[in-house]
């Protein structure tokens, strides 16, 4: 390693995030979930009918599909920090224990 | 597909999410952080780039073929940055903290040496053209490898090389070139 490499190793060091980083995002997501969930809510068959209201549900689809998948990352991590749990076994446990709630939603639908 | 199988891939891909996310936080935040020269902004590029991964998450891991995807989150931050600094007619800053001395304290001369020495690499590295200064960010505080870098940049793993080996050498000339000044100043 030359002079110059040494040097840059010790000048560029990785940063440590903030504690709060993943909180932060973790609310983030929930808000992106959240209005795509009203979203869906507010939906209704008759809607089709309406040209007008197409785009609109498209749009909240889109969203829809990334947003539920982040209810269900951030409802495994809250049932994970509760059972204060640790490792990917655990998050798998909570996980599994969000997709029944899930399922029990889209079945109610 | 049933629900209950859409339920469960969704599960899973979550699951995968929340790894990469807990993996590569650090390495995105470092990224980040050396790109826009503070905290305030590291923060705000760091969050973007995963909410922006999360929505194409599914598409990305089908397509990588079982290859890291440490270098499309990099690459994600990338484009944003520029963007970020394309839209507001913005220019990073490029004074940045001396990170390496907070989290690598020594004694005290050797913190006043160290400092001196360390700001003269920064201020180095800040004064690299983007690609250059790019690449020996992605080398040296997230340590990726020249193909990583390669598949970050969007470019040829040779063409990686050569670009990182041009950075180290001008910025050598650089650092050779104010050591020569101080030298006659002294």
């Amino acid at each position: 390693m030359s002079e110059v490499e040494r040097l840059l190793r010790g000048a560029l060091v990785p940063i440590e995030p903030p504690m709060h980083m993943g909180e932060r995002l973790e609310r983030r997501l929930t808000a992106v979930t959240d209005a795509a969930v009203d979203e869906w809510a507010e939906w209704d068959p008759s809607a089709l009918r309406d040209p007008r209201r197409w785009l609109r549900l498209v749009v909240a689809g889109v969203a829809g599909a990334g947003a539920g998948g982040a209810l269900v990352l951030v409802r495994a991590r809250q049932k994970q920090k509760r059972r204060e749990a640790r490792g990917l076994a655990a998050l798998s446990n909570g996980m599994r224990e969000v997709s029944g709630d899930v399922r029990r939603r889209l079945n109610r639908r | 597909m049933d629900v209950d199988q859409a339920v469960t891939d969704k599960a899973k891909l979550d699951g995968d999410f929340s790894e990469l996310y807990r993996d590569h936080l650090r390495d995105v935040y470092s990224y980040a952080y050396y790109r826009c020269g503070n905290h305030h902004d590291a923060e705000d590029l760091t969050e973007q780039t995963f909410l922006q991964a999360y929505r194409h998450f599914e598409r990305a891991q089908a397509e990588s073929d079982g290859r890291p995807l440490r270098p499309w989150l990099i690459r994600i931050a990338h484009n944003l940055a520029a963007n970020y600094y394309r839209d507001r007619s913005r220019r990073p800053q490029t004074q940045l903290e001396d990170a390496a001395v907070i989290s690598d304290p020594h004694g005290t001369e050797e913190l006043v040496e160290g400092r001196e020495e360390l700001s003269e690499v920064l201020a180095g590295v800040a004064a690299l053209a983007d690609d250059r200064r790019e690449a020996l960010i992605m080398r040296f505080a997230l340590g990726m490898d020249n193909k990583e870098i390669a598949r970050a940049l969007g470019r040829s793993e040779g063409a990686t090389k050569v670009l990182i080996h041009r950075a180290i050498k001008q910025l050598e000339q650089r650092l050779q070139g104010e050591g020569d000044e101080g030298d006659e100043r002294g």
